[in-house]
């Protein structure tokens, strides 16, 4: 229950996108099209699914304090923390990499349409700061972590569909010059936020 | 003439290539921490320092760094820089380091640090790229600074935590807009920035 409770949090109420701003410039930049932006969506959400539980136990065995003493007694007092930035970072771009080659080689026009933007998943801010995330909360098992990471996917799969679907239109609408491209995206993205706002309070 | 050149990289990314309203990179950070000025001018001081090194860093290494493997380096070099950063923030102020919670670490993922080292640091030499580092990293400040001066003026009346809306407009039925503190009026705020910014520059 607690569970479902925090998948439903982390989707509407918690959107990485439009509580968070996370994953923003690839948000943007990816949200031309319907097709690519869900092909980066479910990449996105693939990462942060594997990542979270990766990251859970490497920060719950290896980097908390007091994490090593089930290497030995004299362990126990090690304090690693402050080399979780270095850790996760390793850990994603890794994730990555194996993604960018199964994609290759089983969706070669989704990769193409990608380009640039699937090797830059690594610096995606919405998966390091899940990652940060979970770290802050101190959830209690992986399976936990595992559900925020779903969470956290599917709400910013949400958010650059929709986006990507509303930008479809706007070809067909009378923006001032100064507007256009960038500055009317800013703009429908808070107004979007501003809707999603309407999730608060929400519980189950 | 000859001095207006040698300052180019520091100076374009003010406001002809800015990076946040022109080329549009670095916005999670930029508009998640605009709420009050201090958290917004620590976050700017952060990112410029290690925009900065990470730069010179890169630059010194740019010959002997393979291509293949360029992201993973640049990521270390980036990552260990920023936990430095990280290290010094929580000793010397630990309040604004609480209130930039994550954002400190996500530096690490901030596209402006990733994209200048691509496209400057690996073609140029290290005191170019320094200048560079240092004018982007302001570059990102000024969008920064001036978006968290409005949404602290009209979100919670005050500047830097003072008081700056007087008692009397309050007693008179002034109200804080308790909208701009809320995450989606910082879009709204960047979209005006952008909107001002392309009517003067008019390209």
């Amino acid at each position: 229950m607690e569970n479902l409770n925090l998948f439903i949090r982390s989707i509407f109420i918690d959107n990485m996108v439009f509580a968070y701003f996370l994953g923003m410039c690839s948000f943007l930049a990816v949200s031309k099209n319907v097709k690519t932006a869900f092909g980066l969506g479910v990449a996105v959400c693939f990462v942060l699914i594997i990542a979270l539980p990766v990251c859970w136990f490497l920060n719950t065995y290896l980097l908390q304090p007091g994490a090593l003493s089930w290497f030995g007694e004299e362990y126990a007092t090690a304090d690693l923390s402050f080399l979780g930035l270095i850790m996760f970072i390793a850990v994603i771009a890794a994730l990555v990499q194996i993604l960018e080659m199964i994609i290759e080689r089983y969706a070669p026009a989704l990769y193409a349409s990608l380009g640039i933007f699937l090797p830059l998943i690594a610096v995606n801010c919405a998966i390091l700061g899940a990652v940060l995330f979970m770290q802050q909360r101190d959830f209690s098992n992986a399976w936990t972590a595992t559900v925020y990471g779903a969470g956290s996917g599917i709400g910013w799969l949400l958010a650059i569909v929709s986006l990507a679907a509303i930008r479809e239109r706007l070809d067909e609408t009378k923006i001032p010059a100064p507007l256009r491209g960038i500055g009317i995206t800013f703009i429908i993205t808070g107004l979007m936020g501003i809707a999603f706002m309407s999730f608060l309070g929400i519980k189950i | 003439m000859k001095l207006s050149k040698i300052f180019e990289p520091l100076v374009n990314p003010l406001s002809r290539e800015n990076p946040v309203i022109v080329q549009v990179l670095g916005i999670c950070s930029a508009l998640a921490v605009t709420a009050k000025l201090q958290p917004a001018v620590v976050m700017t001081i952060s990112v410029t320092a290690v925009l900065a090194l990470a730069n010179v860093i890169i630059s010194l290494m740019r010959k002997t760094i393979p291509t293949s493997i360029r992201i993973i380096v640049q990521l270390v070099v980036v990552a260990a820089l920023v936990v430095i950063v990280d290290q010094v923030l929580k000793a010397w102020n630990y309040d604004v380091s609480k209130q930039l919670s994550v954002f400190i670490g996500l530096i690490i993922t901030n596209c402006i640090i990733m994209g200048r080292l691509e496209a400057f640091a690996l073609n140029n030499r290290p005191w170019d790229s320094f200048l560079d580092g240092v004018g982007n990293g302001l570059g990102y400040g000024i969008i920064l600074v001036v978006v968290a001066f409005f949404r602290e003026l009209l979100g919670s009346g005050t500047l830097w935590g003072y008081q700056i809306i007087p008692q009397w407009c309050y007693d008179n039925g002034y109200q804080n807009n308790g909208m701009m503190i809320l995450p989606p009026m910082a879009l709204i705020t960047v979209a005006c920035i952008i909107w001002f910014h392309r009517r003067k520059e008019k390209d």
